[in-house]
């Protein structure tokens, strides 16, 4: 691992494992022998130091990213899968009980947020928050664990946690998004979006070009402040933990375990902070005024 | 850190995580939930059903309990009256047919008595002529006295 000093440990952990395309003439740096290559013609390929990644703009996947969230995605759809083929109204077994008591968890979330009628709202709320809730908790494995079985497969750079990337909960933000404009498309009709966000808050002609500057602030406020607070929460933790990390191993439990035990509360707090707000702005997507 | 088709792809997945989890998953869970919970208001109600209904049955039950009371009470009443006319009928038929005896008995010993008066009258008259004849040493004309003799036998 190219992580010699503290900084460079830290920036090491902080590094998607990026596959993406470098255009032809880019001047390759080999990390560990300094020696420069220069590419004949563009091509996909992994990232082997941040620069690289960097360079690669926006034509790259975090392949770590996107592997973890779909992994945990498909055990979170396998498990309730699972419980659902199997699901008896009589008593209920184990896995069930869990299952049940997430669904009633978000059933409440829905029946206190969403105020309209729509089938679709409260299966997407419990996709967000157990995705969001297993994505998360894939922090609590230590820091270094992963990355060095990654290391050891060859892989420069692993980052398992999906919502420490903004890019994982851009992504999902992104998706919430979308379904606030369809929904308000939806209910009230293209012209009453429009007229909403013209005319409100401020009802007068005279104003609109001022009410459709701040409804539309406070519309793409909403898909980037969700993203940023759960990333924000979960990176800030995850550099924490890097540089507890750092510390000599015989003293690293006193604060790793206290700090683990805090981000239980930390990512459950988020999915569910993630999944209300979600609520509550497709619930205001739905109030036709 | 770097914004790029990550995004897009993250986005994606949500969509088909979302679109598995309404299509496969949400329904039959809340189905077998909704039912259970139907089952429980069901057998809750169906308690308390059974349980008026029993109370319905113990007031029943006592109400026959007591009928049926009443019924032997009067049958008993019935049989006792019964019991005490035949008695009283028997002891009215027993003390007639005493009588009865008591009567034919007296008729009986009437008429022996009678009988024997009248043998006695006839024997006192015989010996009362066979007397007077040795004091009179003569032969009473019967014929003549019997007129006197009759008077005689009629006062003894």
């Amino acid at each position: 691992m190219a992580a010699d000093t503290p900084v460079e440990y830290i920036q090491h952990h902080l590094q998607n494992l990026t596959y993406g395309k470098l255009p032809a003439g880019y001047e390759r740096v080999d990390p560990y022998t300094n020696d420069v290559t220069v590419l004949q013609e563009a091509g996909w390929t992994f990232a082997r130091t941040s620069t690289e990644a960097t360079d690669m703009g926006f034509m790259a996947f975090h392949v770590d990213t996107l592997g973890w969230s779909i992994f945990m995605g498909i055990l979170f759809l396998t498990i309730f899968r699972m419980v659902a083929k199997r699901a008896t109204s009589g008593v209920p077994s184990g896995m069930q009980n869990m299952v049940e008591m997430t669904f009633e968890f978000v059933q409440n979330i829905v029946r206190d947020g969403f105020h309209g009628k729509n089938p679709v709202i409260a299966p997407l709320a419990l996709t967000m928050f157990v995705w969001i809730f297993l994505m998360n908790s894939l922090k609590l494995i230590p820091v270094d664990f992963i990355p060095q079985i990654a290391h050891a497969l060859g892989l420069e750079y692993f980052k398992i946690v999906p919502t420490t990337d903004p890019n994982g909960t851009f992504g999902i933000s992104i998706g919430v998004f979308l379904l606030i404009i369809f929904y308000s498309i939806k209910v009230k009709g293209a012209g009453g979006f429009a007229k909403e966000l013209s005319f409100t808050p401020f009802n007068h002609w005279a104003l609109i070009p001022f009410n459709l500057v701040l409804e539309i602030i406070g519309l793409l406020t909403k898909p980037i402040g969700l993203a940023l607070r759960l990333f924000g929460n979960m990176y800030a933790g995850e550099v924490v933990f890097i540089l507890i990390a750092i510390l000599p191993f015989w003293i690293q439990w006193t604060l790793n375990v206290p700090w683990a035990i805090f981000h239980i509360l930390v990512i459950t707090l988020q999915a569910f902070i993630f999944t209300t707000l979600s609520v509550v702005y497709l619930s205001q997507a739905h109030e036709d005024h | 850190m770097n914004i790029n088709l990550t995004l897009i792809g993250q986005a994606i997945a949500f969509a088909i995580f979302v679109w598995f989890c309404v299509k496969f998953v949400w329904p039959p869970i809340t189905a077998a939930m909704e039912a259970r919970q139907k089952k429980i208001a069901d057998g809750l109600s169906a308690a308390d059903r059974a349980s008026l209904d029993l109370e319905l049955a113990q007031e029943k039950a006592s109400k026959e309990l007591q009928k049926a009371k009443q019924e032997a009470a009067v049958l008993i009443d019935q049989a006792n009256k019964r019991a005490a006319q035949i008695v009283e009928a028997s002891k009215d038929d027993a003390r007639k047919e005493g009588d009865k005896l008591i009567e034919q008995a007296r008729a009986e010993i009437q008429q022996e008595r009678v009988q024997a008066r009248d043998a006695l009258r006839k024997e006192v008259a015989v010996l009362a002529i066979a007397g007077a004849e040795k004091i009179l040493e003569t032969s009473v004309d019967a014929k003549a006295h019997s007129e006197m003799l009759d008077k005689l036998a009629a006062e003894l």
